[in-house]
């Protein structure tokens, strides 16, 4: 592979999302701009191999790009291509020289892929494909869907943008809290999806995690005054440090059985001095916590499990956060204090495989193996993915035969 | 950029708007917070006063009804003439059937 190859895969890898977000400010058409900075790096690869690398790339690509998107403007005679047109000349029409010269749009841009009118699976394909750059393609196999059917999530997702009157822009103070939550649930939800499909029986999905991690990074940048930003972004490293160690040979490997000496000591430092020292803590300050407590634990034995259990204290009770509380208590006071916890939940949590699995582990510890067994046939019935069906397989042949 | 807002709400909600309750005092704030951006609205009378038309074969058929079976109704409407969707649901959210029952907010068809 030739250096400007190179050159032109990581310029799509820093420069893609600010590529886009600045020329949809530009003329207001996101079809259009999508188009055009795709053509320019296409374009960048034939440049950049003759020419040498550009000194500025990002100016470089948006030149070519709304150099392109003038033409088209002009050949189409529809009434959008008009209006992007008159957006567009309106503006700034000096070609930029510096990459300082081309504004950081890319805020606006993420704000209104999560603006909380749009449904939430749009909000992730829609950051994911404008933000990331990641193909339709990729994005329908990271989600399993067919990609005419992602293909149809975001046009409809663009229309819904338009039609609705979504606006371009970063949100006013009034907004801010709420909108900011937003944003971070989003990059939240897909940092877990591909988390947990890390584990899934397919190698050819796009790392929807680490898209996650590096946008949530740059939003860090943006934000600086955020420390839920910040926060989330230590969650998230916290929790991926421990990847390297939580597969094994395709099955899931529970936290206190994996080889801990694969846990990515980086990530875990860095996460931890992401983290404000004293509180008040939001939810995603304090979830990183608990990550932390487990992190940094050399053996199982060693983690803290009462501040764990008092972390959990701090999340608003939901069911899950309940649960995961119980667990804690189960290794403070015992399975017994765990299983009052438990047992209420059943209802709220009927059907999500790891209430079943936490019974299980409490009954097995309880001595009472029958009621434990029941639990793992639920569990693994309701397990969303091969690895942890193949897991639960597994510890239920053991606490019947073992 | 103009969109309908449609008041919807359970038979209380619905009750809420009648002209003689309370609520007035509340849609007359909310009209006035609203300013140029409400154009014109008013509140719908309870269903039972409803009377349904259809062409038939040419014909045309009128009945009474119909009676919704659902407890959400629309209650009143509402055109707004805002800048983009987040001025539309500041104005929205604000209406006193936003408290109790739920505000729908459509862009008119283009």
């Amino acid at each position: 592979m030739s250096s400007s190859v190179d050159a032109v895969a990581l310029s799509f890898e820093r420069s893609w999302g600010r590529l886009v977000a600045g020329l949809i400010a530009w003329c207001g058409d996101w079809d259009l701009a999508e188009e055009c900075a795709q053509e320019a790096f296409a374009a960048a690869v034939t440049a950049w191999e003759r020419d040498g690398v550009p000194a500025a790339p990002v100016a470089w690509l948006t030149t070519v790009a709304r150099n392109r998107a003038r033409d088209r403007m002009r050949r189409r005679t529809n009434e959008a291509a008009k209006v992007a047109l008159a957006h567009a000349d309106a503006s700034d029409e000096v070609a930029p020289v510096d990459d300082e010269d081309i504004p950081d749009e890319r805020l606006r841009l993420i704000f209104t892929c999560c603006h909380p009118a749009l449904p939430m699976p749009a909000r992730v394909a829609l950051t994911l494909r404008t933000l990331c750059g990641l193909t339709p393609a990729e994005i329908a196999r990271a989600f399993l869907v067919t990609e005419p059917a992602m293909e149809k999530r975001l046009v409809r997702a663009r229309a819904k943008i338009a039609h609705a009157g979504i606006p371009y822009r970063v949100p006013p103070p009034e907004l801010w809290g709420e909108r900011v939550e937003g944003v971070l649930a989003v990059l939240y939800l897909m940092f877990n999806e591909g988390y947990a499909a890390s584990s899934g029986d397919s190698l050819l999905r796009v790392d929807v995690s680490r898209e996650a991690i590096r946008l949530t990074r740059s939003l860090v940048e943006l934000l600086p005054g955020e420390p839920e930003v910040r926060a989330l972004l230590a969650l998230m490293l916290l929790t991926d440090a421990r990847r390297p160690a939580r597969v094994r040979d395709g099955h899931v490997v529970p936290l206190e059985e994996q080889d801990r000496s694969l846990w990515d000591l980086d990530r875990i430092t860095e996460g931890a001095r992401l983290l404000d020292a004293d509180p008040p803590w939001g939810p995603y300050a304090v979830q990183a916590r608990i990550a932390l407590c487990h992190d940094v634990a050399t053996r199982p034995e060693d983690t803290d499990w009462p501040a764990i259990a008092e972390l959990y204290t701090l999340l608003p009770a939901t069911p899950v956060v309940e649960l995961n509380r119980a667990v804690a208590v189960s290794q403070v006071l015992g399975p017994k204090a765990a299983l009052e916890l438990v047992l209420p939940l059943a209802d709220d949590l009927s059907g999500y495989y790891l209430h079943a699995a936490t019974l299980a582990d409490l009954y097995a510890r309880l001595g009472r193996t029958s009621e434990a067994a029941d639990a793992l046939a639920t569990a693994i019935e309701q397990a969303p993915t091969g690895a942890e069906r193949r897991l639960l397989r597994a510890r239920r042949e053991s606490l019947l035969h073992g | 950029m103009r969109r309908s807002v449609a008041e919807r709400g359970g038979a209380e909600a619905v009750a809420d708007a009648e002209p003689e309750d309370d609520g007035e005092d509340d849609i007359d704030r909310w009209i006035a917070d609203a300013g140029a951006r409400r154009l014109y609205g008013w509140p719908l009378g309870s269903p039972d006063r409803a009377v349904t038309v259809r062409r038939v074969d040419g014909r045309t058929v009128t009945t009474d009804g119909p009676f919704a079976e659902t407890k959400e109704q629309v209650a009143g409407y509402d055109l707004l003439e805002c800048d983009d969707l987040d001025d539309a649901l500041e104005v929205a959210s604000g209406h006193p059937v936003a408290g109790g029952g739920v505000i729908e907010l459509r862009p008119l068809w283009r």
